[in-house]
């Protein structure tokens, strides 16, 4: 399962329900809009990502739009729109948190 | 009423506070809250602008939004001193828990602790939120 968070962690509960809920086995989560502020180094929420279990990755034009290229913790994985297609692509199914 | 008549007459200036409580690109909120505080200019008040929560966020430097075909309006937050909008509040505690520090924002702020802003919310004539 590749799970989708768009929504800013400080705004609304979606990244702490996947943590919370989510299976972690074969599963990975993407950040895009403003659910890459998770993903901000020294953030309140970088522990929590860290100890997701399961890869992180964050979308890039939205990590470039907000400011954050040099601002996000270590352990992320930045993908361009290609690489969403293909996390899409990659696993059996998608869940977007909204 | 009569307040709003010593406005028209522009006689009686009032203390304006903008809140922008909402990250730049994922809402709409950001882009025309900035829209409404350039028109604010326009009527000589005491204008401020207030940074919280994911509001914070719209002052991070280094915005580049090519990749996302969205206007990149932070630079305008610059120009608001050629507009003689010069108050710029930043709420400290909403910055730390986004890892970002004063040196992170690409205008000069004043960087104020949570009861300094409710102080600063509380002798607001007007407070307008976005």
């Amino acid at each position: 399962m590749l799970h989708i968070v768009n929504k800013s962690p400080f705004d609304t509960n979606a990244l702490a329900g996947v943590l919370r809920v989510a299976k972690k086995d074969g599963a990975a989560l993407l950040l895009i809009e403003d659910g890459v502020y998770a993903a901000t180094k020294n953030s309140a929420t970088e522990a929590s990502l860290k100890a997701a279990g399961m890869p992180v990755y964050v979308l890039q034009p939205d990590v470039d739009a907000r400011g954050l290229q040099s601002r996000l913790m270590d352990g992320v994985n930045m993908v361009d729109y290609g690489g969403f297609v293909d996390l899409v692509a990659g696993h059996d199914n998608v869940q977007s948190w909204l | 009423m009569s307040d709003d008549m010593d406005f028209e007459e522009g006689g009686a200036v009032k203390k304006f506070m903008f809140v922008n409580r909402k990250a730049p690109y994922g809402t709409i909120y950001a882009l025309e809250g900035l829209e409404v505080v350039l028109i604010s200019a326009a009527f000589d008040q005491d204008v401020s602008l207030a940074f919280l929560d994911d509001g914070v966020f719209q002052l991070v430097k280094g915005q580049k939004t090519d990749g996302v075909e969205m206007k990149n309006f932070s630079p305008t937050y610059r120009a608001l001193e050629g507009y003689d909008i010069e108050k710029l509040y930043v709420e400290r505690e909403s910055l730390e828990a986004r890892g970002l520090s004063e040196e992170d924002l690409l205008v000069d702020v004043q960087v104020m602790s949570a009861a300094e802003m409710g102080d600063m919310m509380a002798q607001q004539d007007v407070v307008i939120s976005f």
